[in-house]
């Protein structure tokens, strides 16, 4: 018996190994690959300037107005997101403790529409765009980014609140505050930390999205300059380019995806120092 | 009981789902006292404590009637201001549950939801506070830390302190010593010795030792019902009902 057991357990010790192996591999294959072929054609031009004419047969230019249309794009959307899901969240974990029914079915739906491709967002928010007339903007992908995104942000900050202890709860409410004061003085402070993590990977998820943009930002190689204007994303800018027959410009696509790495990398590492200095007020349960 | 008292139980049942936790409870718990709820784990003893304060209406599977009289008030009657019936009361749990924030503020936060004192009042009272729960000498240089950096211990004498402040008639407490070392235990049981000149004191706990350190008057409970009721003296000495002499003399746990 026991030695089965023994040899159970070193079987999985080493298929979990193995797998974490793999995961390890396959992330270093692609950061790899970005970098081999994208380093060679960074240059400072590339990332301070607009396209010029013919930029996109190998002359010259940069893509600043797509990591420039990118930034604000997943910056209005994470933002709106986020006032609009912080508060769901807390709804949820505070003011609907009793219902956890609701709760379950509220926590299903929005796990069904995390799901649902960005594409069909893309596709819902043309529609829109077409009932109301508006063009291909600014405002239309942050409002179709936001609404892609807000189910990401919901669940990952419900989670980070799930976490908190009946206990918590108890003593606040036992202090004679409200729910409301119990939501936002205790139940956010105690998850910071948890609700940074979950904005950035709602952040991510904006950045580095192309479908949901595809048919409601638009494309140009101008900055734009307000929320009606169309504008350039970095994904969409990688694919254009990449779909182009020249090699150089093809290699100028893989440049851009480090741009758009590294926009990430520095957003993920000043969360993670901004969610250090929020962690000390944090009670371990 | 000459006493007045200060929470009157009438015919109070629970239930929680389709189980009767608390079976036609009566009882009264005298003002400026320490009452001791006593009774083997399990029996009903934090539930019926969490009923006064309505701490069960968080859970949602909780069915509860009849009455808790509180100052004349029924408190189970849903025209009641929480918030306000709470702040009669501060909770001591299990374990302690510090506020995710400064010392300082773990001991304001009650105050500045008031809304009533100037900030150099609420610093007085801080002090004030932090001096009678005998924590203000360990934390007074670093008010400013967060209040889990403090052990259990001095945490649990936070958290006293923290309800102090809002100033309640009434003290509720949960096997407040359950967590903690033999000392904090300690200061803990002697300030409510001390504090039970101003409070009306109720203490849930299946320690026996610690129910005769500290007992006015005590409760026993058994299975959700109460099966005996008395003064320390009375029950201690001279217990009626064969449950509780059996208790006493630990024939179960």
């Amino acid at each position: 018996m026991s030695k089965i057991k023994l040899i159970e357990e070193k079987l999985f010790r080493v298929l979990m190994f193995l797998a974490t192996c793999l995961i390890a591999f396959a992330l270093c294959l692609i950061i790899f690959s970005i970098l081999y072929k994208g380093i060679p054609s960074i240059s400072w031009e590339m990332l301070t300037q607009t396209p010029k004419g013919g930029f996109y047969f190998g002359k010259e230019g940069g893509i600043l107005n797509a990591i420039i249309g990118s930034l604000y794009l997943s910056i209005g959307a994470t933002f709106l997101a986020f006032i609009i899901g912080l508060p769901v969240a807390l709804y949820m974990n505070v003011f609907l403790i009793k219902h956890k029914k609701l709760i379950n079915i509220i926590r299903f739906f929005l796990d069904l529409l995390w799901g649902v491709p960005s594409i069909v967002y893309g596709a819902f928010g043309f529609t829109l765009m077409i009932f109301f007339g508006i063009k291909t903007s600014l405002l239309a992908g942050i409002i179709v980014v936001t609404l892609f995104i807000i189910p990401i942000m919901v669940r990952a900050i419900d989670e980070v609140l799930k976490t908190v202890p009946v206990g918590l709860l108890e003593s606040s409410l036992s202090l004679g505050s409200t729910k409301s004061e119990t939501a936002y003085r205790v139940f956010f402070k105690q998850c910071i930390p948890g609700i940074i993590t979950a904005v950035l990977l709602s952040f991510g998820r904006a950045i580095g999205d192309a479908a949901s943009v595809l048919f409601t930002t638009g494309y140009t190689d101008h900055i734009p300059t307000s929320l009606s204007q169309p504008t350039a994303t970095l994904p969409l800018s990688i694919f254009f380019q990449l779909t182009s027959p020249i090699p150089e410009v093809q290699n100028r696509a893989y440049a851009s995806a480090v741009v758009l790495t590294v926009i990430i990398l520095i957003i993920s590492i000043l969360s993670r120092i901004f969610s250090k200095k929020f962690q000390k007020n944090q009670i371990n349960f | 009981m000459n006493n007045k008292s200060k929470i009157k139980i009438q015919d109070l049942n629970l239930y929680i789902g389709k189980h009767h936790i608390l079976k036609n409870i009566f009882t009264e718990i005298p003002e400026k006292k320490v009452t001791v709820i006593l009774g083997p784990s399990g029996c009903g003893k934090t539930t019926l404590m969490k009923s006064m304060n309505r701490l069960t209406d968080l859970y949602p599977e909780i069915k509860i009637n009849g009455k808790i009289i509180i100052d004349n008030k029924n408190i189970l009657d849903n025209k009641q201001n929480i918030s306000k019936l709470r702040q009669k009361m501060g909770l001591l749990s299990q374990r302690p549950y510090p506020l995710p924030m400064s010392i300082y503020n773990n001991v304001s936060y009650g105050l500045k939801i008031n809304n009533k004192w100037t900030k150099k009042e609420i610093e007085q009272k801080v002090e004030h506070y932090l001096k009678q729960v005998a924590l203000w000498d360990e934390v007074k240089d670093r008010l400013k830390e967060p209040a889990s950096r403090l052990s259990i211990g001095q945490q649990q004498r936070l958290c006293l302190a923290r309800g102090l402040a809002v100033d309640p008639e009434i003290i509720l407490a949960d096997e407040p010593t359950s967590a903690l070392d033999p000392i904090s235990s300690q200061v803990i049981e002697e300030k409510f010795a001390e504090l039970k000149k101003n409070y009306t004191i109720v203490h849930v706990t299946h320690i026996l030792r610690q129910a005769k350190r500290i007992a006015d008057y005590v409760v026993f409970m058994y299975m959700g019902e109460v099966i005996e009721q008395g003064t320390a003296n009375e029950i201690f000495e001279n217990p009626k009902k064969n449950k509780t002499k059996s208790y006493l003399k630990g024939l179960f746990y």
